[in-house]
């Protein structure tokens, strides 16, 4: 009787899970919460008749998820462990889809004085000389490892109290560098979208290392007969198209464009 | 301070004009914490009635691991759920992960325990109580259960108003679980993580008192029903 019962509490379960034409995606925090999403998605509805249900996470964490099959796609920036992602096997292929660009945000008055610096490496390097409070992501998402790129470029180490590893994403990050009037690397989209700045202001963008390429993986079908292989070839064909091209170049927040679309480039 | 004010107004004016995305996650985070209340407590109860009226060898053992397990982290608890539920891990063909059902499947881990430990302290001192009673009747096990958790309902029903609390105000597991979708598996909680992560702390506050208000208004549902604080001892 109890047999019966688990098994009929199974079938029930798994019904209530089916749903059609649905990709499950993987995306980064900073990709969400630029907000891109919420017009990206809707159109994509609308063309392809594909519901997109995001889960928002890390690049690590993503990318696991892509691995163990959990979701049809993911779409995150760090290229290095992208190209280790699809040569182990996990994704079919990568897809470079557009790029947006880091920034350093800083107390206004910029006691480091990162402002008026020529590169990204110098800036760094003035925070680290100067002892300034940095707070990194430390998650190992997409936006660390560029962080953690940009400081092995610039020749240093980052360790002592002023770098402060917070573990957390975008969001987060941000508040506690409001909090402790820090200085901390963030993508443009997120910053822009962020609600809490307090004393925080943008000090330093412009410098091409800081350019940050988003691109799309879909999950190997082979290893995981149960994603979506379908609907996500329509998906990345819409993708790859002029009308995605229109969209995401045209998306803008407080009259900036975020993202430059640079697909087949 | 004014974020405070800003989140107590925008909770006040999503609940006033009934935001419809309000509307949506509420009910689901009702759905999944009262779907799990309701199979925790069907497994709790009759286990806490168990050990209060059998003894057995590992009686003494059972309760100090339900004690402790009370306070079992939520995020441990997703974290192994994920992995069982993941396509890669031994339920992984059930395709439950990412839906409200992962959610329930995590929360009722999370709930048994507490509502187990809590049911089990009352029924034990009832059962102190009945024990000559129900020995000189020379009813059987299931009687002496079934009387126990009968008389000892309102009891009952505080052990579960505990689990809807843990429930209802629960995010590190079903955070992981159910990935926090749109529309799909975002409840209050989770919703709430998003909106504190956007630095949006007004309408972060706002949901966490909508949150507040929705717990506050099951409680008192619950005692009116059971009309609680109007008879004598019971």
């Amino acid at each position: 009787m109890m047999t019966r019962l688990i098994l009929s509490l199974g079938l029930l379960l798994s019904a209530l899970a089916a749903q059609a034409d649905t990709v499950r995606m993987a995306v980064t925090t900073s990709f969400h919460n630029s907000g891109l999403a919420d017009v990206l998605l809707p159109e994509i509805a609308r063309d392809t008749g594909i519901e997109v249900q995001l889960l928002v996470v890390g690049t690590g964490q993503a990318l696991r998820l892509g691995a163990a099959g959990d979701v049809d796609a993911v779409l995150v920036h760090s290229r290095s462990a992208e190209e280790a992602f699809v040569a182990a096997g996990h994704g079919t292929r990568r897809v470079p889809l557009m790029y947006n660009d880091f920034i350093l945000v800083g107390p206004a008055a910029d006691p480091a004085g990162i402002a008026d610096t020529g590169t990204a490496a110098e800036a760094l390097t003035r925070i680290a000389t100067a002892g300034a409070a940095f707070v990194s992501r430390g998650d190992d998402s997409g936006t660390h490892k560029a962080e953690l790129a940009l400081w092995s470029a610039a020749g240093i180490a980052p360790e002592g109290a002023w770098y402060k590893p917070v573990g957390a994403g975008m969001g987060a990050a941000l508040n506690t560098a409001s909090g402790l009037d820090a200085y901390v690397l963030s993508d443009r989209a997120s910053w822009l979208n962020f609600g809490n700045r307090g004393g925080l202001a943008l000090l330093f963008a412009g410098d091409p290392a800081l350019f940050n390429q988003y691109a799309f993986l879909p999950v190997n079908a082979e290893r995981h007969p149960h994603v979506q292989a379908g609907a996500v070839a329509r998906l990345e064909s819409w993708l790859l198209s002029d009308r995605a091209r229109e969209v995401i170049d045209g998306y803008t927040l407080g009259g900036e464009a975020l993202f430059v679309y640079n697909a087949g480039e | 301070m004014g974020d405070l004010w800003a989140g107590l107004a925008q909770g006040f004016w999503m609940v006033a004009t009934l935001d419809p995305e309000l509307v949506e996650i509420t009910l689901r985070s009702l759905r999944v914490t009262l779907t799990a209340l309701l199979i925790a407590s069907a497994i709790a109860f009759p286990l806490a009635a168990l050990l209060a009226v059998k003894r057995f060898r590992l009686r003494r053992l059972t309760i100090a691991i339900l004690n402790a397990l009370m306070g079992l982290p939520p995020v441990v608890v997703g974290l192994i759920v994920y992995i069982l539920l993941s396509r890669s891990g031994p339920f992984g063909v059930l395709g439950l992960l990412f839906t409200p059902s992962a959610m329930v499947i995590a929360q009722v881990i999370i709930l048994v325990p507490l509502i187990a430990s809590v049911a089990h302290q009352s029924l034990r001192d009832l059962w102190s109580e009945y024990h000559d009673l129900l020995i000189a009747m020379n009813v059987t096990p299931w009687q002496k259960i079934t009387t126990l958790m009968w008389d000892a309902r309102r009891a009952l029903i505080t052990a579960a108003l505990a689990g809807f609390g843990r429930g209802i105000g629960e995010v590190g597991a079903i955070m992981i679980v159910g990935g926090n979708i749109d529309h799909a598996t975002r409840v209050l909680t989770t919703a709430i993580a998003l909106e504190t992560g956007r630095g949006d702390f007004a309408l972060a506050l706002g949901l966490g008192f909508v949150l507040i208000a929705l717990a506050l208004a099951v409680n008192l549902v619950t005692h009116w029903l059971g009309q609680t604080e109007r008879e004598g001892r019971w």
